[in-house]
């Protein structure tokens, strides 16, 4: 799994884990454990486990929410964990996010609330006017870019969300059970959405509970439990039976 | 840097606590109103400190026997006085002052009194009336040269009577001063709190500009800039309360004295002078609490 030796720079590895392991001060078990793991670029991985196994932290130590207590992470040429506090914006502008609970601005348009991602990073305003109708357009909700979050569907809500978070083109998307909240059906459009994103050459991180999305993708699968990794498979199913 | 986008949330926020950020205007410009006040009554000591040592005189009055022979400080004691007098190096000008000249002043001073009537020239001693040009220790040394010195009868400092005038300024001073302190104590509690409430009612829009890459300064300055401008709005309204102070208050509480030439008036100079003081205090303490509580209590 480890692909040692290789220079992060310009090469297809987007995400490299080196035998990281995070500890929480009121926990006496690692929520990682020697976690040693590369994804490429334009890879689409699921990552799965049970409540607890280590998911979160994952997520959140390439984001930098949090830094490891031993190892190192790399997403593209930056060293997560030693990156300087001034330097972590550039970092989260590579990173698209999007989340369980969409986490719209409800006093912001469906337009405002993806423009609202470039503004804060400092983007003018032609480009502003010129991305945020091509990026509404590609995640299907072209012409609602003037309604509000209350008066759209969860799917909509979630398409809005997925529009914000690429919007300013990531190499990387982390989705956080980006379907927990959806219907089958609607989950599986947004499943055919992430996997459109995914063929831009983003790499698409999923962490899921969601057996038949998973199984129905037959995508790369990284197992998590207990802190540990338990199964990478490049074309995987959930592990009906576990 | 946006500054459209910067000036719209700045403006959301204020708008979104409205009761808050008039609290704060309200507290921030009582403090400020009462660092005015002090500061316009520290420039009001310093100038009737000025007028005084322009006329504050220490007299030396003469013994009744010397009083009556000497009418131009012509005679031994008189000149011997005089000349120690200028000798001193904190004496600036030494003038006679006959018992005909004193009664003249007396005079006047008591025109339309029965006390005027019942003073001779005689009753009064003849003054050396001496003109300090350093007020701290001048006093002092004349006392000390002439005390007990054949001739004199006593020694009269004007400044102790004055020293009562301005007792009185510097306890305007000092009560105004500590009320300013307790009043801004107040006012940095209000606008702590207020950054606090104000990033907790956008902690969603924080949020989503930490984990888009907003970098320090799109997150936190909105919130600086909201206290900065409640800070300098407190500090006009202040400067506003000090000239409608003036108008009604201070005006007419020193009327009697001012036009006695007692103590200088305000102006409204003063009040231009003490306002870019004001402000710059108001945006200070605000910029100044703003950050320490995002960087303490704030996690941005």
């Amino acid at each position: 799994m480890l692909r040692a030796g290789r220079s992060a720079v310009s090469s297809p590895v987007v995400i490299r884990l080196e035998h990281v392991t995070k500890l929480y001060k009121t926990s006496t078990r690692p929520a990682l454990d020697q976690v040693s793991v590369t994804i490429d670029r334009g890879e689409f991985v699921f990552l799965i486990g049970p409540s607890g196994s280590g998911k979160s932290t994952f997520l959140r130590l390439l984001l930098r929410e949090d830094v490891p207590t031993k190892g190192d992470i790399y997403v593209s040429d930056l060293n997560v964990a030693k990156l300087p506090r001034r330097r972590v914006p550039r970092l989260r502008q590579r990173i698209g996010c999007v989340f369980q609970d969409f986490r719209l601005l409800s006093n912001k348009t469906v337009g405002g609330n993806v423009a609202f991602a470039l503004e804060v990073i400092g983007k003018s305003q032609s480009t502003v006017r010129k991305v945020v109708p091509e990026v509404l357009d590609l995640v299907g909700l072209a012409g609602k870019a003037d309604r509000m979050p209350h008066e759209l569907s969860g799917g909509e809500q979630q398409r809005v969300a997925i529009a914000r978070a690429f919007v300013n083109r990531p190499l990387v998307l982390l989705a956080d059970e980006p379907t927990g909240n959806l219907d089958p059906d609607t989950s599986q459009d947004i499943m055919l959405l992430l996997e459109r994103i995914n063929r831009t050459g983003t790499t698409v991180l999923m962490a899921t509970h969601d057996h038949s999305i998973v199984d129905s993708m037959r995508r790369r699968v990284v197992e998590l439990d207990m802190g540990h990794i338990v199964r990478d498979e490049s074309r995987g199913v959930y592990g009906v039976g576990r | 840097m946006r500054t459209d986008f910067v000036a719209r949330e700045v403006f959301t926020g204020l708008r979104r606590n409205v009761t808050m950020t008039i609290a704060m205007v309200l507290t921030t410009a009582i403090s400020l109103g009462l660092v005015g006040t002090g500061l316009l009554a520290v420039r009001t000591i310093d100038r009737t400190e000025q007028l005084y040592s322009d006329r504050v005189e220490v007299q030396v009055a003469l013994t009744s026997d010397v009083s009556a022979a000497d009418t131009d400080c012509s005679q031994a004691v008189c000149t011997a006085l005089r000349s120690k007098l200028e000798a001193l190096t904190q004496v600036e000008a030494v003038r006679y002052e006959n018992q005909q000249q004193a009664y003249e002043r007396y005079l006047q001073l008591f025109k339309g009194q029965a006390l005027a009537d019942l003073v001779r020239p005689q009753s009064l001693p003849s003054t050396l009336r001496v003109r300090l040009n350093d007020q701290e220790t001048g006093a002092q040394a004349v006392r000390q040269a002439t005390t007990g010195q054949v001739g004199v009868r006593n020694v009269i400092d004007q400044r102790e009577v004055v020293a009562r005038l301005f007792d009185f300024l510097g306890g305007v001073r000092d009560v105004t001063f500590g009320l300013a302190v307790v009043q801004a104590i107040a006012a940095l509690l209000l606008i702590s709190n207020t950054v606090q409430v104000s990033a907790f009612t956008r902690r969603t829009e924080v949020g989503v500009m930490r984990l888009v890459g907003a970098t320090r300064w799109y997150t936190q300055l909105p919130f600086l800039i909201e206290a900065v401008v409640t800070g300098v709005v407190g500090a006009l309204i202040a400067v506003g309360g000090l000239v409608i102070g003036k108008f009604l208050f201070i005006d007419q509480l020193l009327s009697g004295i001012v036009s006695n030439g007692v103590v200088p008036p305000v102006e409204v100079a003063d009040i231009i002078w003490v306002s870019p003081i004001l402000v710059m205090i108001g945006a200070a303490i605000a910029s100044v609490t703003g950050y320490a509580t995002l960087r303490l209590y704030v996690r941005l």
